[in-house]
């Protein structure tokens, strides 16, 4: 049995990779081997360290040496001064960039800070059906203090002192929000969560809900008292039952433990909560349609004022908050809001859960502090992008926001940066695009889903985009002509002054940041009839090459609508008129005859 | 079922985390979980083996975390049952590192 003293960790990751980790890894075997190391020393590859910057990375434990930027030929002197004599190889440790100082212990760099949990601290930690597990987690401590220590005002004055804002989307203050529904009168006043997450791409809500389901009906409770409501509602989509089943689980356990119920902590509060199902549409993610699906009516918005926060659920005052808000909350109450605000951006406090997705290599779920730029959550904690493409754009806020570029990757980005720049925040969805995406069917992508998801209430959202869409189909197919980029643009700005819900007011933000940002791309497809990334089918050619084609009919035979003409060992030719465009001339030759233009 | 029996001592046995949110159970995370507690039980080593939610490395799903009593949690991702053999095998009986490990890159409040 081998008993290994040390162990070198060395990132194979896909950025490390690329800088030669492979070949360190190698040299770094082979030198233990040939200094008889092998049953003292492990070497392993590991998963992406999130600091691809400065690779390739090699993590020595047990001591936590860190070392950075390791060229294959450093193995040598790592395993005879490091791993032999017990001296750190100086020359290869990390230097923190402000000090200017050798930093050896990873414990203290400051890569670890560019990821912190605040909603997301107890998932992957605690097992979500045990609420004793997240009780050991400091669970139902903020509401206990807040119940018996402090006054609702209290709360949120300390609520409001915490900067906190809507992690929904719209960047509202919570504490404000709060403290407006607790002036309200009435004789019943109702707490929502919006678990409604509808974004493509974005599933950080369903993660909360799945992963750590107490911290949201804590924050409830907490809300409820503030505002004197009895009763809270979650209003989730149907789509997501595991989420469902474990917040119902956690629901049982919290009045089994008194926690939800009457006179909780022995105190004269009382709240229980109740849940109701979407049926998934984008719109009941606003507020107004949210409360009208709960009541049973169609998922339309209304206008507002009233607000919910005067005339909501069953007309009564209403506090809407999305569940990644509420995560926030008992740790604000615990660790008090100064704390809270001493992270995040000058009018953004706190972290941000982003869902990454598309190109990007570290696809996941991150949390990072308001501020941080998105060339550190894309190239550094997201990994870079896939298969070694380049960056092209990414699009933050969903259907909702717009696409920021290679120009934007320094911004810090908060709620604010990203609406200055053509975007927005939303819920925290980034989808990743490289090189081979084309902008414009981008566009026309998102544009589908809200002609989709429109609910058809106002005429601009309804009848807009989907002229909208029709218009992005036509440049798609290569029919567009220059006015229809003026009509695009007007039309846009039309349906953003004149639709009644967010929705709608946002919808053509996608067409006008990619206008903005790849007018050349909606150029190339309309004056040049082609699509600069080869996307776009219709503009499209498949072309067989003289010098390379040797006439063995491979393609003429494998072509499903016989567009290929040509004798046997003799130049091939695609008929344009026929040719669907399938690509299984391309597919099936041999000689590279084929090829796109 | 003496695996997942909740112990008076939890620190002196291997515990075992798998992320079990729809992702992770989508890519196979729940067959991982019933073969940890078969295998575990069959192998006579005593652990507990329990489910959380997303770690956050959809990429690399089906993830599991593991402690050995004394030692620093290891994440390891793309678990699957012959991976799981690999991780009681090697790891979890001899300490031995497997390829593949998962670097914690965040910070948690509790270091704040």
């Amino acid at each position: 049995m081998t008993q290994y003293k040390m162990h070198l960790l060395v990132c194979g990751g896909t950025s490390c990779g690329a800088s030669e980790s492979e070949q360190l890894f190698q040299n770094l075997k082979n030198e233990i081997i040939e200094k008889g190391l092998e049953n003292e020393v492990q070497v392993i590859t590991t998963g992406c360290f999130g600091f691809c910057e400065k690779g390739p990375i090699i993590k020595v434990l047990p001591d936590n040496t860190f070392y950075t930027q390791v060229k294959p030929e450093d193995a040598t002197e790592i395993i005879a001064e490091h791993v032999i004599k017990g001296r750190r190889v100086n020359r290869l440790l990390y230097i923190n960039p402000e000090t200017k100082e050798a930093v050896s212990d990873s414990k203290h760099m400051g890569f670890y800070r560019k990821q912190l949990r605040i909603a997301l601290r107890n998932c992957g930690f605690i097992d979500p059906e045990n609420i004793e597990e997240y009780i050991a987690r400091d669970g139902y401590a903020a509401i206990a203090k807040c119940l018996t220590e402090m006054t609702p005002a209290q709360v949120i004055e300390e609520m409001k002192k915490s900067g906190l804002r809507g992690r929904g989307g719209g960047g509202f203050p919570t504490g404000l929000k709060w403290e407006i529904t607790s002036k309200s009168q009435a004789d019943q006043k109702y707490v929502v969560c919006n678990a409604d997450e509808g974004d493509p791409g974005a599933f950080m809500d369903r993660s909360i809900l799945e992963g750590d389901p107490h911290s949201v009906i804590e924050a409830m409770a907490i809300c409820g008292y503030c505002i004197g409501a009895t009763k809270g509602v979650v209003y989730i989509r149907a789509e997501y039952p595991l989420a469902v089943e474990r917040l119902k689980i956690a629901m049982k356990q919290a009045s089994e433990y008194g926690l939800l119920g009457t006179h909780i902590f022995g105190t004269e509060f009382s709240f229980e909560i109740d849940i109701r199902y979407g049926a998934g549409a984008f719109v009941c993610g606003e507020e107004t349609a949210l409360i009208h699906s709960m009541e049973g009516f169609r998922g339309e918005p209304t206008i507002k004022p009233p607000f919910p926060s005067v005339s909501g659920y069953l007309g009564k005052p209403t506090n809407v908050n999305n569940v990644e808000t509420f995560a926030n909350v008992p740790v604000i109450i615990n660790k008090g809001a100064d704390w809270f605000a001493s992270i995040g951006s000058e009018k953004s406090k706190g972290t941000k859960v982003f869902a990454l997705a598309g190109k990007i290599n570290n696809v996941g779920l991150i949390e990072v502090p308001m501020g941080t730029t998105l060339r550190d959550i894309i190239f550094e904690i997201g990994g870079g992008i896939k298969d070694g493409k380049k960056f092209k754009a990414v699009q933050t806020g969903g259907p909702s926001g717009g696409c920021l570029t290679e120009k934007h990757l320094d911004i810090a980005i908060d709620f604010d940066s990203l609406t200055a720049a053509g975007s927005m925040m939303g819920s925290g969805g980034m989808i990743v695009m490289d090189e081979d995406d084309c902008m414009v069917s981008i566009a026309k992508f998102y544009l589908d889903f809200t002609v989709e998801e429109s609910c058809g209430k106002c005429a601009p959202c309804r009848i807009g985009n989907k002229r909208l869409n029709e218009m992005l189909e036509k440049i798609c197919a290569g029919k567009g002509t220059m006015e229809d980029l003026d009509l695009l643009r007007n039309l846009s700005y039309v349906i953003k002054d004149t639709s009644l819900c967010g929705l709608g007011q946002t919808s053509p933000n996608p067409v006008l940041s990619t206008m903005e940002n790849f007018y050349h791309e909606y150029l190339a497809h309309i004056v040049d009839k082609k699509c600069p990334s080869g996307q776009c089918k219709a503009l499209l050619q498949y072309v067989i090459d003289e010098e390379n084609c040797v006439g063995c009919t491979a393609c003429a035979r494998n072509c499903p609508v016989n567009a290929i003409a040509g004798e046997r060992k003799g130049m091939h030719i695609i008929d344009q008129s026929t040719c669907i465009k399938c690509g299984a001339c391309l597919e099936k030759c041999k000689f590279n005859a084929v090829f796109i233009k | 079922m003496s695996l997942r029996e909740r112990s008076e001592t939890p620190e002196s046995m291997v515990q075992i985390r798998v992320a079990m949110a729809t992702c992770g159970i989508a890519s196979g995370a729940k067959i991982v979980m019933d073969y940890m507690i078969n295998e575990l039980d069959k192998r006579n080593i005593p652990a507990i083996v329990t489910q959380t939610g997303c770690m956050g490395y959809c990429y690399a799903e089906p993830t599991i975390e593991v402690t050995r009593p004394g030692h620093q949690p290891l994440v390891f991702g793309f678990v699957d049952s012959k991976k799981a053999d690999q991780i009681i095998e090697k790891y979890i009986k001899n300490g031995e590192l497997l390829d593949g490990i998962i670097p914690v890159n965040y910070e948690n409040i509790e270091g704040k």
